[in-house]
Parts: C-alpha cells; sequence; structure tokens
C-alpha cells in the first residue's frame, strides 16, 4: 500500500516552491509561530485563571458540598446553619462530614506591615479537609490557639514568611488584629480570587472574626461511603433539606466557582478576543504570503495547466504549501508556548501549563487559519490562463 | 458545403494529427470585435514538421492556441488525433493536452525545479510508471538534449540555449504525438537557435511526432518538411 504510493508519487512541487524561497517561507513560519505563540498565551491565560479560581477547590477532601446560596463565588461566601451538614449525615451513604469556616482576612506583612486580604479557611483539626495525606499530621499543630499553617505559595507580598520559618525563624504576624504564630507549611497555591492561603482551627478562626454567627459555616464537606452516586445523593439532600442551603457535587462547586469568574467577569471574552485577533493576524500573513506565491509562480501554473495538469492538482498544490505552512509553523508556536509558560508560571504562581486540548485546538485553528488562506489564494490561480501564456 | 467536408473526412483522415477545416476566430465583443483567423484549413500528417511563418498578429499563435486545446473553438472544426475541440468540454481539453507537447516563446521552466525535475513534471503525466522510472526517463531526455552533466541546477543557472532545450527535453519526456513550438529561437543566437531546432526535429523524428513550428527564423526554414504562410488571418500553403 505504502509502497504503491511511494511508487506514485511526483515531484514534491509544494515543499520545493516553499524551500526555494527561504525568505517567503521565513516570513511565512514567523507569521505563523506568531499567530500561534499569540494563540497560546491568550487562552493559556484564560484557562490559567479559571483553574486558578479553584487551585484550593480541588483539594477538599469531598464528595458533595453544601453552600449557601447567597454565596456566589470564593470571595463573597455567605454562611448558613452548622446543623443543615449534621442533618445530611442522616444519609445512609454519608460516612462523614467537615464544617469549614471561609473568609477573606487581613494579613499583616511581618516584614513591611503592610496588609493585605489572605484566604483563610478554618475547620476542626481533627476532620479530613483535604485529600493531601500530609495535611492530617500538620493540622494537629492547629489545636494550640492562635496558630497558622500558611501556603508557601501564595504571593511574595504577605511576606518572607516561609523562608524565615524555613531558617528557624518564629514567624508571628496579626490577622485582623490579632496575633497568629505560623505552625507550619503547607503547598496550595494562590487563586485568582485570594493571592494567599491559610488555614487554622475553627476555634482560632472564630477568635479573628468574633461577630460571626454561632453555629453558622460557610462551606460543609460531606465525605460519601465508596460506591455511592453523588449527583444521586446530592439530588436528594437538595430535596430533603431546606432552601437555606445548596448542594453541589465537588465538580458542582468546582463549575460553580468557574461559571462566576466566566460569566460575571469579562476575563473569558477578553482573552478569548485575544486569541480571536492572533487567528486573524495569521490568517491575513499566511494569505498574503500565499497570494503572492501564487500571483509570482502564475505562468508557470498556466504552463503546467498547458502541458496537461488538472487544475484540481495544481489546486492541490496550493493545499499542501498550507498544511506544511500549518505544520512548521506550528512547531516553534508549541515550543515557544511551553517557554512562554514556564515563565508565567515562575512570575505569577498561576497554574498555566500546556495541555492536550490547547495544543489540539491550537493546531487546528491554526490548521483552519492555513487552509483558509490557501482557499482564498486559490482563486488567483483559477485566473491561470494557459492560452496567455504564448 | 459542410457535409460533403464531413463525408470526406469520416472516409480516412485517421493518420492526420490535425485536421482544421473552415476555422474562424474572434477577439473582443460588440464593436471592438475583431476577427484574427478567418476560414483556415491546415492539415498535417503524423510526423510531419510544418513551420508556420507571417509577420507578427496575424494569428499564428492564437491558431497554436486552438490546436493546442487551450481556447474554447468558437468556429469551423478543430480535429486533433480525430477528435473534435469545438464544444469539447474542459476535462476532454485537459486530457488532449498530455498528447500535445508544447515549447514556448520564453522557455517557461519552473524557477524553483531543477533541470532534471522540470523535466520530470513531463515524464511526471505519464500513466503507470513508477518514479524511478519517470526519473531515468528525465535524465535520459536530459542525455539526448546534452545537459546529462546540468541535472541538478536551478534554471536561472543555466544559460539561455540550455533552458530551452530542458523545455524540449519537459515537453518530449510527457511523449507527445504532436509538438507546438512559438519561436522556440526567438531568445537564442542563431548558432544555438539552429541547435536546438534541429534537435528538436530529430527527437521528433525518433518520436514520430508531428510538429508545428511558428517562427520568424528565416535561418531554420530549411528543416521544415513543409512551409505554410500566414496573413492577416489566411493561411497560404507553400510547396516546398
Amino acid at each position: 500500500m505504502i509502497r504503491a504510493f511511494w511508487r506514485k508519487r511526483r515531484i514534491p512541487l509544494a515543499s520545493l516552491m516553499l524551500i526555494r524561497q527561504p525568505v517567503r517561507l521565513a516570513v511565512a513560519l514567523a507569521g505563523i509561530s506568531f499567530a500561534g505563540i499569540l494563540m497560546f498565551m491568550q487562552l493559556g491565560f484564560r484557562d490559567g485563571l479559571f483553574d486558578a479560581s479553584v487551585t484550593v477547590h480541588r483539594l477538599f477532601d469531598a464528595d458533595i458540598v453544601l453552600i449557601s446560596p447567597r454565596s456566589t463565588s470564593s470571595v463573597s461566601m455567605a454562611g448558613f446553619p452548622r446543623r443543615r451538614l449534621i442533618q445530611a449525615m442522616a444519609s445512609p451513604e454519608v460516612e462523614g462530614i467537615t464544617p469549614v469556616h471561609w473568609n477573606l482576612l487581613l494579613w499583616r506583612n511581618p516584614e513591611t506591615l503592610g496588609t493585605r486580604s489572605i484566604l483563610a479557611l478554618g475547620f476542626e483539626p481533627g476532620h479530613p479537609l483535604f485529600t493531601d495525606p500530609t495535611l492530617a499530621e500538620k493540622a494537629k499543630l492547629l489545636t494550640q490557639k492562635g496558630r497558622v499553617l500558611f501556603d508557601e505559595k501564595s504571593r511574595a507580598e504577605f511576606g518572607p514568611v516561609a523562608e524565615w520559618f524555613r531558617e528557624g525563624r518564629t514567624v508571628e504576624s496579626e490577622i485582623n488584629g490579632k496575633r497568629v504564630r505560623v505552625a507550619g507549611l503547607i503547598g496550595l497555591g494562590a487563586s485568582f480570587g485570594a493571592d494567599g492561603n491559610l488555614l487554622t482551627s475553627s476555634e482560632t478562626f472564630l477568635d479573628l472574626i468574633p461577630n460571626t454567627p454561632s453555629g453558622s459555616i460557610e462551606v460543609g464537606l460531606v465525605r460519601l461511603k465508596p460506591g455511592s452516586d453523588a449527583e444521586q445523593v446530592a439530588q436528594r439532600l437538595q430535596s430533603q433539606l431546606p432552601d437555606d442551603v445548596t448542594v453541589l457535587t465537588k465538580q458542582g462547586f468546582i463549575d460553580f466557582e468557574q461559571n462566576y469568574w466566566r460569566t460575571s467577569t469579562s476575563i473569558g471574552f477578553i482573552f478569548t478576543l485575544g486569541a480571536a485577533m492572533g487567528f486573524v493576524v495569521g490568517c491575513v500573513i499566511v494569505y498574503q504570503v500565499l497570494y503572492s506565491d501564487v500571483s509570482d509562480h502564475l505562468p508557470e501554473y498556466a504552463t503546467l495547466m498547458a502541458m496537461g495538469y488538472k487544475l484540481n492538482s495544481l489546486l492541490g498544490v496550493v493545499v499542501r504549501e498550507g498544511l506544511l505552512l500549518a505544520l512548521f509553523g506550528y512547531l516553534p508556536a508549541y515550543a515557544a508556548g511551553q517557554g512562554l509558560y514556564l515563565l508565567v508560571r515562575n512570575a505569577t504562581q498561576l497554574p498555566v501549563a500546556m495541555n492536550t486540548v490547547r495544543a489540539v485546538s491550537v493546531f487546528s485553528m491554526i490548521l483552519i487559519m492555513c487552509m483558509l488562506s490557501a482557499g482564498l489564494a486559490m482563486r488567483r490561480l483559477v485566473d491561470a490562463d494557459p492560452a496567455e501564456i504564448f | 458545403m459542410p457535409i460533403p467536408r464531413r463525408s470526406f473526412k469520416a472516409m480516412g483522415t485517421s493518420s492526420l494529427t490535425i485536421d482544421i477545416q473552415a476555422l474562424s476566430h474572434w477577439y473582443g465583443k460588440g464593436s471592438t470585435r475583431r476577427q484574427v483567423l478567418q476560414g483556415v484549413d491546415l492539415q498535417i500528417s503524423a510526423g510531419e514538421v510544418v513551420l508556420l511563418t507571417g509577420p507578427s498578429g496575424c494569428g499564428k499563435t492564437t491558431l497554436l492556441t486552438l490546436i493546442g486545446a487551450l481556447r474554447k473553438v468558437q468556429e469551423g472544426d478543430v480535429e486533433v488525433f480525430g477528435q473534435q475541440l469545438r464544444g469539447a468540454a474542459r476535462g476532454q481539453r485537459q486530457r488532449l493536452r498530455r498528447r500535445i507537447g508544447m515549447i514556448f516563446q520564453g522557455h517557461n521552466l519552473l524557477r524553483c525545479l531543477t533541470a532534471e525535475q522540470n523535466v520530470q513534471m513531463g515524464a511526471d503525466l505519464l500513466p503507470n510508471l513508477g518514479y524511478r522510472a519517470r526519473r531515468d526517463q528525465a535524465r535520459e531526455w536530459l542525455r539526448s538534449v546534452g545537459l546529462e552533466d546540468e541535472l541538478g541546477k536551478l534554471p536561472h543557472d543555466l544559460s539561455g540555449g540550455q533552458k530551452q532545450r530542458v523545455a524540449i527535453a519537459r515537453a518530449l519526456a510527457a511523449k507527445p504525438q504532436l509538438l507546438l513550438a512559438d519561436e522556440p529561437t526567438a531568445a537564442l543566437d542563431s548558432g544555438t537557435g539552429r541547435e536546438v531546432v534541429e534537435l528538436l526535429k530529430r527527437l521528433a523524428r525518433e518520436q514520430s511526432c508531428s510538429v508545428l513550428m511558428v517562427t520568424h527564423d528565416p535561418r531554420i526554414l530549411d528543416v521544415a518538411d513543409r512551409l505554410v504562410r500566414m496573413e492577416d488571418g489566411r493561411l497560404y500553403q507553400t510547396i516546398s
């Protein structure tokens, strides 16, 4: 089969046309790569920001999450009665629950003494909170009042807490004007709504915000017995429990947060528009290159038609040129995308990384871009009149 | 008139490569319409070498493009290899062109291809031949035009005569039964021009390929079996 194709092959006109015009090829590849990089960056930022908004959400050890219907996002979580979580325990599938306090508090930078808002989670140190098993050990440190676990992946603006702690110093600071001591470090990561995170016990948390109504929590984690259908249980709980609580699956909780950033802010639109601009710029460049390539070679194409080549096989040459440009323009864009993601990751702590979906979708965009341009450039080829070349 | 003509052809003109009867052609439309061919009759038998001369603008090139199936026939009959070209569809004309070799005033080589690849573009039109076989044929043709040492050169590294010889090799590589040449010596000096035309004639002979060549060059008239002269869209046979 392959051998038959190999035998039937002809002079690779498309690749020779590109290779023998190195300047034009370089311009085309640079343009396509640029467009690709632009799309990679814009889509990368967009997905990275959406991903970042749920850095903490993903870590919870829960199958079902209870929140208040008045909560709109992680930066404005409202409280609901803790009783609802206890009521949920009545379901036979439920294995365990963890009530969680959740709020943005003002953290004083121990070095510069400036304050900045940090996401604080309060829970009973004995309860499981995150799926990460190392946390349980560290949580014991919180049983003493006024102790916090500080997220070492928080942004640098919160002060050199992690460095000082590792050096063995006692790191103390203020939250909402009350003294706290850093008992240990955890690694969560900055999110979109919060530049840093810290964990503390419910007791300390309530101490930091004394006017919290008693028995009110912001998030209720529910763990189900293995083999239970979380979707089904969540639906049943929602119908059993009063209206002052919303029951979500863990994925639903993640979607709830991402949906807020996607629909209630302009982030999605802005970055998608940026990617679209990259696409348009790429289209223009590829079209220009292919169009002038066809124009320059018009007498040669006409000669081939006079020799008896079909118009379709000549259109095929333009299509193959487009395909080759797409392929060889994509590779540098992919490599540069990887490099720039690394750069962004280091600079912003945002989880911006290459994933298969984006790699494939940017390639598809480049392919569409090149095929569209090739299609438009072909219209020029139809002008090639073999009768005119004599 | 057309009826006896048709029956005459039906009786047995199969050895004719070209059979043209009462061919007329116009350019432009309305008041700017201008007749370039006026009732041209021309027959060329297989293997014949015919030279077409005449002042510029008399319609020689138009005749060539009509025979080469590059233009639609407006009035009259043009039969090439026994196929009527008047009203022929695009696909039929394209298939017919594969059997006709063409050599142009300019060499019209593909700039991005080497001499060998250019000739292979002609050989690539041959069906049922492997890549290697077609490449070997291309080399063989370049050898027969005396360019075996220039296989890998791009057209801009070749001299005018060499380019025209590559063009001849390319036209012949598709094994045509008819060769149309439009002033192939126009861009060449007299010595080279003579050489190229003699080469063309010899190779066409070997392939028993008919040749219709338009030329202004009086020094090459003696290679022809027959001379035809065109003036103001009319054809005058010259017995030689």
